[in-house]
């Protein structure tokens, strides 16, 4: 019964979202207050429409209702109650139920928190952001409908895929679909500027908080990803360039250049056109990952729909959405003037410089990934593009980005001069004496370890120096106060190039400095490694929940100190047939040891693979001091202040009339 | 979501093991280390994505044998190459080599670059005249003072 209610409440929440769509639209384009006064309350009802529905299918998972062909496939009574839970995002059709609910709540919560936008602007967001939702609930409803009962329910599941009973990858999906979903905020406030055929400061600053968030999910996500993928694929590898990551690093690119240049928009009203334009292929991209990963094109053994009638409609919606939205913008932008002018060397120029430079590297991304199927298409030739190209290609992106960040946010608005350098000029110094003195100490030449820690420097220490502009001139403890006291945009701003800086010395520091060892061990065997010694003390098998483990006990010894026991494991999940490996992790702030357990050798002993990983953990942490800046930001006061300002003035405007 | 990925590949198997095995591992460091790099820019062309050195697929292993008996056998880097693009075809590398169609995918990206470079060149160093352009004459100037006047007295 229950699950019946959820189904009928996604099928009225589909009819809500149609009703959402027309009727304000229709109302701001000829200025009917009464209909674009429907938008709002439609939005709450539809958020708690989805949401009943999205909770009737976690009702069965949870309680294993194999009724539901759903549960059948992706769940087991044995399985633990968090990826029950998980299990529900962890497949394609109740993953697309997560992306309509979370649709809905961004819809709903720019309702609720949208009261101070004029009320055309307003009207116009809710109902782009409905028509969105309605070709997705039209999607789960014609093609992949969660709710579909089996006739002969069978005694027990299929299990959910092993590799996704995970906790790093239970939380991966909701927070990837905050941040794509996030975007369609953008997209929304985008196509409505469109119609007003006006983009203000004002609008600049509505936009910026909308698109933080979805970056700030995105960040997370992605994050979440690539740890998961660094633990749990055995070899510890945490970027891999596959089209499916890909898919989520477009948007977070577009997104990162959109929240820039949406600043650029806020404080000096230039860039409008672009940012616009920006705000519109962020969201855009978000649908390219969503094909991507459902179609089936580009990666063929994906265990998520493969489906071609999927992927035709998703490149309906794709193409509908971004294609009408590039049209209206073809038609309108050329009316956004600029009001604000700047010097070549300035704030606005640098980013316009960091917006060229994230455009183009995920341009970069872009064509690396569909190259392949472009290749075989106009050019009948097969060919594979993979990790080489992507490193080839986007690292120098990468430390051009990297080395302008600190200039770019010194620099003042308008017009800038030569206090820059006197500011910056120690860091530099300081930056290029560490990557002389990391090049002196290391053992092989690689460029990439002293270049890693030259821009970390510079990023970090210039993010500090940035802060310590901020607070003027005077005594130290006057200063130290107004630190205190500046705005949570300085703040966060400060912590995510920061952040951005210890990823990029993780990355380097990780790629250059690794060290690997691969033996066969016996019972009692040890392996040297640098200043690691390992020893293999004992394999044993466990039963876990709902798997086999062949688990090895092993003692890590560094200079001879013993600092600790690893537990490497092999796992075979007997439902689904399928084995996985959990790797062993000291995890230290300078390195990780990371051991793995292979099957038994002919001639006795086990294959036994152990590396040492330099600043493996620099690479996430940055990532989630990065996300720490966006939230920093995000509390920043003068978004309410101004909200309030905006409010008096624009509560006039609610009374015009219809004629 | 690059799991799944590795689970297709996994399940194709009925032993799965590490990626390069210690019975492979050449006894000459530094031939050993160049299999190794060449490894990483060969795809596993049964699984997706991956490189040999990566896969545990059972013709991943045979191509890292391959690679280690050529360069044993005195190959340089290229004729290896060479020699398992001749057997597997282009889809075998991971990096496409920059000839043909395939310089459209290292050229657009630069062109984009170029273009939009030139494109935000202009338009910084265009709108240098527009605050003059802007601003108004004293005749503009003295029309709109006398408005306000006009204004504020009524």
């Amino acid at each position: 019964m229950i699950i019946e209610l959820g189904h009928f409440a996604l099928i009225l929440a589909f009819a809500v979202a149609i009703a959402q769509t027309v009727v304000p639209l229709v109302g701001a384009h000829f200025r009917w207050s009464g209909w674009m006064a429907m938008a709002s309350p439609a939005a709450t009802i539809q958020v708690l429409l989805v949401g009943f529905s999205f909770a009737a299918l976690t009702y069965a998972f949870v309680t294993s209702d194999f009724s539901l062909k759903l549960v059948v496939l992706n769940s087991h009574t044995d399985k633990p109650m968090l990826y029950k839970v998980s299990g529900v995002w962890g497949n394609h059709e109740g993953s697309l139920l997560l992306w309509v609910l979370i649709l809905a709540l961004f819809g709903a919560a720019a309702a609720w928190f949208g009261g101070q936008l004029p009320t055309t602007l307003r009207a116009r967001v809710l109902g782009v952001q409905a028509s969105v939702g309605v070709a997705f609930y039209a999607f789960i409803l014609f093609t992949s409908n969660p709710f579909e009962r089996l006739a002969v329910p069978p005694f027990n599941g299929e299990d959910l895929n092993p590799l996704l009973q995970d906790p790093g990858l239970a939380f991966h999906p909701p927070f990837l679909y905050l941040g794509y979903v996030g975007l369609s905020m953008a997209f929304s406030f985008a196509v409505a500027a469109l119609l007003e055929g006006r983009v203000d400061a004002a609008w600049g600053r509505w936009v910026r908080p909308w698109t933080l968030a979805a970056w700030l999910f995105l960040t997370i996500g992605i994050a979440l990803g690539s740890w998961w993928a660094y633990y749990e694929l055995g070899w510890g590898g945490f970027w891999f360039w596959d089209p499916v990551e890909n898919a989520s690093f477009m948007p977070w690119l577009i997104a990162a250049a959109l929240l820039h240049s949406a600043i650029v928009v806020e404080k000096r009203e230039a860039l409008k056109a672009w940012t616009i334009l920006l705000a519109i292929l962020a969201f855009g991209f978000s649908l390219v990952g969503t094909f991507i990963v459902r179609s089936g094109v580009l990666t063929s053994v994906h265990a998520f729909a493969n489906d071609p009638e999927r992927g035709v409609y998703i490149l309906a919606i794709l193409g509908i959405f971004t294609g009408g939205a590039l049209l209206l913008y073809a038609l309108r932008a050329p009316a956004m003037q600029a009001k604000g002018v700047f010097g070549v060397v300035s704030r606005e120029s640098a980013l316009v410089a960091n917006n060229l430079l994230l455009a183009v590297s995920c341009f970069v991304v872009f064509i690396g990934t569909i190259w392949p199927l472009v290749a075989e298409v106009a050019f009948d030739r097969k060919l594979s593009v993979g990790p080489p190209f992507f490193n080839a290609a986007f690292t120098p992106f990468v430390i051009a980005l990297a080395a302008l960040v600190p200039l770019g946010s010194i620099l003042p608005w308008k017009r800038g001069n030569g206090a820059l350098w006197r500011k910056l000029m120690p860091v530099a110094v300081l930056s290029l004496a560490l990557a002389g003195l990391v090049w002196a100490m290391q053992t092989g030449d690689s460029l990439g370890g002293p270049l890693g820690a030259a821009l970390g420097v510079w990023l970090v220490v210039g993010a500090g120096v940035d802060l310590a502009t901020r607070t003027g001139r005077g005594a130290l403890a006057d200063r130290i106060g107004r630190l205190r006291r500046l705005p949570g945009a300085d703040w966060g701003k400060a912590l995510a190039h920061g952040g951005l800086g210890i990823t990029i010395f993780g990355v380097a520091g990780l790629t250059a400095w690794q060290q690997e060892g691969i033996e066969v061990l016996d019972i009692g065997d040890r392996m040297e490694l640098g200043r690691y010694e390992v020893v293999l003390e004992d394999v044993s098998r466990v039963q876990g929940p709902n798997y086999i483990s062949t688990m090895a006990r092993m003692h890590v010894f560094e200079g001879g100190r013993d600092i600790g026991v690893l537990l490497p494991e092999k796992r075979v999940y007997p439902v689904a047939q399928m084995p996985t490996t959990e790797a062993g992790i000291d995890s230290g702030f300078t390195r990780d040891v990371y051991a793995v357990i292979g099957d038994p050798q002919q001639g006795g002993g086990y294959a036994v693979r152990v590396y040492i990983k330099p600043f493996a953990n620099w690479i996430w942490g940055g990532a989630i001091i990065m996300a720490l800046g966006g939230i920093v930001s995000l509390m920043d006061r003068r978004y309410r202040v101004a909200g309030g300002a905006r409010r008096k003035k624009a509560a006039p405007v609610t009374g015009v009339p219809a004629e | 979501m690059r799991a799944l990925l590795t689970a297709a590949c996994l399940a194709l198997l009925a032993t799965p093991g590490l990626a390069v095995l210690p019975d492979e591992v050449l006894d000459d460091p530094a031939l050993e280390a160049r299999a190794r790099d060449l490894s990483q820019g060969l795809r596993c062309l049964v699984c997706r994505n991956e490189s040999i050195d990566e896969s545990n697929a059972e013709l991943a292993r045979d191509l890292r044998l391959l690679v280690r008996e050529r360069l044993v056998a005195g190959d340089t880097d290229a004729q290896v190459i060479d020699y398992l693009v001749d057997r597997y075809g282009e889809y075998v590398l991971l990096n496409p080599p920059a000839t043909g169609s395939t310089l459209l995918l290292w050229g657009a990206p630069l062109a984009l670059l170029l273009l939009g470079g030139g494109v935000a060149v202009a338009h910084v160093s265009g709108q240098k005249r527009a605050p003059q352009a802007a601003g108004l004459s004293e005749e503009e100037e003295a029309r709109l003072k006398a408005m306000l006047d006009d204004r504020s007295d009524g």
